[in-house]
């Protein structure tokens, strides 16, 4: 308001308002008010169920799984800079170990969650840990031989699995008696974990770990030179987003109550893999619009049915050349 | 006291042979310097002693233990930091950012911590901080901190370089051709602050550098080597006036001689 | 069947299965050779390889009959259509992200595999098609083991290939020129060597390879589907790094001796046909702990 010349009259009263806007802005400054924001978001995801019908309420439960994966994966493709083609398979093995264990040992559904955790970490060692060693492209094909190795056990080991008409009757989750089997139930659920996806992701980007994964994605060598483990640092990376996965995967076997090894497939972890892109990699944001738009875009194109995957390669494509920071704009500095 | 010694060290690329039967010693609180022409090998001394390059054969000993098969980081951890001849920031990154790295190996806090954010964990950050302003300030460019590496100026980078290097707490310092790219000024600085470094921090030196001025005015030792050989060792005024030194700059007195005469045909 | 019997079998299933593995992983260790990119997409060329020759032969095959003398020049045709593609690719998506971070020309690799089997998936309605070979099952039998004439021309033709390849790489100005950008691309282009052309061409030739073998594929098993390059990708990467990456007869020998360790491994009592492909992507994983170098790769330090 510190304009020297009068403005005319009209412009007067447009910049009074704006005026106002700022000095409402004092109040909140950069950091609260994207607080504000958040809040509003939250409450919005709150109350959706009070007005929406299932069918919406199933899409946007849909989608709050796919965030928790996207923000899986973005923990080892965004933070740690290595490329994870069979993603899914740490999926797979959370909802086999909650599937096998409720189904055939009776097992209570939250006592397989810790179950999935040390599964999936097993995992992640067995595949990261030689890998990681080598050149990082390595990893993307390792991962990639291991969704298959996964989806192949999963179909050949009838007895435990099912074979390929997968697993069936799976234990629903209650909570405090109350057995989980309504929509809204399931959108309450993934909603919480999607809070705890983006808390714990929040944490580790701003923490000792998170620097060192963007040292070691930002030049090796030198991070190396700095004392840091570039091994340990990306199979930790791998081992979190494994984690992700498997209790995400304990929540699906939870909710669908049936599951079948061609859920997982190697399409899955491309999938997933296409939303992180779409977001931006390393965004938390980033990563709940490419979700949000990888679930949404089929229901609302639904012509597009088989063509999807199609769309989805060429879009990653020229993401990759055209926008590789993604649609999620970058913060500026 | 030794504080690094180097024996029969041989390293080859594809018959190569880049470092050739290598041996010297860099004493505590020294500072020495490594000399040679364009492609003597000394990088690739320098690429040996922190693990990047694996010797041939030969023995790395540094504070009396034996490294020569350490990984990269684990000898960082021991104590021996190094800066490149091309500058290798995390480019993206702050500069404070950048020189917190160098206390990753000085710190633990893992995920858990991460996510918890423990009473142990915040206490931890904050010190890699401090330590980290700590040395941006010794070298002379706090001020700078919040800027991306990227932006600044060829010479601040190299000071980030130098101010990472010495948040490892290095007990030996290796500086690869720190004064390239330099001014003056810059220089006269860089004499003054690797002075400073051995004075104040107590730190070893040990530096490649193409600058015979810059190397005699700080050097207590210096060793030189050409194809990977070394041809000389000693004082400064002792290699100054080694004949090998010469002709390994110089060219041979004859060949010289040859040269100019073709030129004048 | 007596031990022999057996064993002629599955070496004569080996050979034809390492024959495919060889010829794609000969593409995957050119282009890693040259450009250190591994081109995730090459598995769906074998496949688009397939579907080109199948589209050929559909029309050759009414003026050249079924049989060899239809197969023949409709492969050579779908090696040099397929080729082509290869190079197209490399141009519009590899070529643009040559010095970008190593994880954004992977990923492209990724979404080229996709956009390369789902166009398949969606023109031929994700079906089954059958390869139109006319060839019959005709050959010699050894004891119970019986050879056709078909599986004989197969190795006999991957041999040639294989050949040809070889005096191309060490004969030829082109050759030679790879090889040297495999050593130092900057001092290559710096010696006035058409960069670029070059990469094109190692897309071109290993394009072609593969589609030679997804040709021959078709012809063997008869039918041809858009999901079929996708463990074949997966295999001839293994036969690359079995063999070395980066080394072209490494790239041949691994895909022998993985086929031949697949067919006898079947053979394995706790291994079976079920457990196959488990059996070669364990072994990636060994080999890639115990001799990440594989058996005729060299150890390269990294220039700092
Ligand atoms: N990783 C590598 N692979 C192959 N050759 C290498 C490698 N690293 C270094 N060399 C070669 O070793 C020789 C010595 O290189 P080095 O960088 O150690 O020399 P230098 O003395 O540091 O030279 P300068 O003064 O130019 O920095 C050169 O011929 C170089 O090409
Ligand atoms: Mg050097």
């Amino acid at each position: 308001m510190a304009e020297p010349s009068t403005p005319p009259p009209a412009a007067a009263a447009t910049s009074g308002l704006a005026g106002l806007e700022e000095r409402l802005f004092v109040f909140f400054d950069k950091r609260s008010r994207r607080r504000l924001v958040q809040g509003l978001l939250v409450l919005a995801a709150v109350s959706i169920p009070l007005v929406g019908d299932s069918y919406l309420l199933e899409i946007l439960t849909n989608s709050f799984f796919y965030i928790v994966l996207c923000l899986g994966l973005n923990i080892v493709v965004g933070y740690a800079g290595l490329l994870d083609l069979g993603y899914a398979a740490f999926f797979a093995v959370g909802a086999y170990t909650t599937g096998i264990l409720t189904s055939q040992f009776d097992w209570n559904f939250w006592l397989t969650i810790p179950a999935a955790v040390f599964f999936s970490i097993i995992a992640g060692v067995i595949i990261g840990g030689p890998t990681l060693r080598l050149r990082s492209d390595y990893l993307a094909i390792v991962t990639l031989g291991f969704g298959e190795i996964t989806r192949i056990a999963a179909r050949n080991l009838k007895e435990l699995t099912g074979g390929a008409s997968g697993l069936i009757g799976i234990n629903r989750p209650s909570f405090f008696g109350l057995e989980l089997n309504q929509i809204h139930h399931y959108y309450y659920v993934f909603f919480i974990l999607v809070l705890l996806a983006v808390f714990v992701s929040f944490r580790l980007q701003h923490s000792r770990l998170g620097r060192a994964w963007q040292y070691v994605r930002e030049d090796e060598d030198a991070a190396e030179a700095m004392g840091i483990d570039r091994v340990a640092v990306k199979l930790y990376a791998y081992v979190i987003g494994a984690v992700f996965a498997g209790v995400a995967g304990c929540f699906f076997a939870g909710k669908m109550t049936a599951i079948s090894p061609e859920t997982f497939q190697f399409m899955q972890s491309a999938t997933i893999l296409m939303a992180v892109v779409l977001g931006g990699m390393g965004k938390i944001p980033g990563m709940i619009v490419g979700a949000l738009a990888l679930i949404l875009f089929p229901e609302i194109f639904r012509e597009i049915g088989s063509v999807r995957m199609l769309v989805f390669g060429v879009v990653l494509v020229m993401m990759m050349i055209f926008r590789p920071q993604g649609i999620w704009p970058e913060r500026r500095n | 006291m030794r504080i690094l010694q180097v024996r029969d060290l041989a390293l080859s690329f594809g018959g190569l042979n880049v470092i050739d039967r290598l041996s010297f010693d860099v004493d505590e609180g020294s500072i020495v310097s490594l000399i040679g022409p364009n492609g003597a090998g000394k990088t690739s001394v320098f690429n040996c002693l922190t693990g990047f390059y694996k010797a041939d054969s030969g023995e790395i000993r540094f504070m009396d233990q034996p490294v020569t098969k350490l990984k990269p980081h684990k000898i960082t951890q021991k104590g021996m930091a190094r800066t490149f001849q091309n500058l290798r920031l995390f480019k993206q990154m702050t500069v404070l950012e950048n020189v917190m790295s160098g206390m990753h190996c000085r710190t633990r806090a893992g995920a858990l911590g991460a996510v918890l954010r423990s009473g142990s964990q915040r206490r931890e950050e904050a010190h890699i901080r401090s330590v980290a302003q700590e040395c941006l300030e010794f070298v002379g460019i706090l001020a700078l901190k919040d800027r991306l590496a990227r932006n600044l100026p060829y010479g601040d980078q190299r000071r980030v370089e130098w101010a990472r290097a010495l948040a490892t707490r290095p007990r030996l310092l290796l500086f690869d051709e720190p004064a390239a790219g330099l001014n003056y000024d810059e220089k006269e600085r860089l004499i003054g602050l690797i002075r400073r470094i051995r004075e104040e921090l107590g730190i070893t030196i040990f530096l490649i550098e193409h600058d015979m001025g810059l190397v005699m005015q700080i050097s207590e030792k210096v060793v030189v080597i050409d194809y990977g050989k070394k041809i000389a060792e000693g004082g400064c005024d002792a290699v100054q006036c080694d004949p090998k030194v010469i002709e390994a700059y110089l060219g041979r007195e004859d060949e010289e001689g040859a040269a100019d005469e073709r030129n004048r045909s | 069947m007596t031990i022999l019997d057996i064993i002629i079998q599955q070496l004569t299933n080996g050979l034809i299965l390492g024959s495919f593995y060889s010829l794609v992983a000969l593409g995957y260790s050119m282009v890693y050779g040259i450009i250190k990119l591994l081109n995730f997409a090459h598995g769906d060329i074998y496949m688009v390889g397939a579907f080109v020759g199948f589209v050929i032969l559909s029309f050759v095959s009414t003026l050249l009959g079924d049989g060899w003398l239809g197969i023949l020049p409709s492969m050579i045709l779908a090696m040099t259509a397929v080729g082509f593609l290869g190079v197209l690719i490399q141009r519009i998506a590899y070529r643009p992200l040559l010095s970008a971070p190593r994880l954004s020309i992977l990923i492209v690799a990724v979404g080229v595999s996709l956009v390369l089997f789902n166009s398949v998936m969606v023109v031929t309605i994700g079906e089954y098609k059958a390869f139109p070979s006319g060839l019959g099952y005709e050959g010699i039998t050894m004891g119970h083991v019986h050879i056709t004439y078909t599986q004989m021309v197969m190795v006999g033709a991957t041999a040639v290939l294989m050949i040809a390849l070889h005096l191309f790489i060490a004969k030829t100005i082109y050759g030679k020129a790879m090889r040297a950008i495999s050593i130092d691309m900057d001092a290559c282009r710096l010696m006035g060597i058409d960069v670029n052309k070059i990469i094109a061409l190692t897309f071109f030739v290993g394009s072609s390879l593969a589609a030679a073998a997804g040709v021959m594929a078709g012809v063997y098993y008869g039918s041809i589907h858009f999901f079929m390059g996708f463990v074949i990708g997966l295999k001839a990467f293994t036969s690359a790094v079995i063999g070395g990456i980066g080394s072209i007869p490494g790239a041949m020998l691994g895909g022998l001796l993985l086929g031949l360790l697949e067919s006898f491994g079947t053979q394995l009592p706790w291994v079976g046909t079920e457990w196959k492909d488990v059996f070669a992507f364990g072994l990636l994983i060994l080999l890639l702990v115990f001799k990440p170098t594989g058996i005729l790769g060299r150890t390269e330090i990294e220039r700092m």
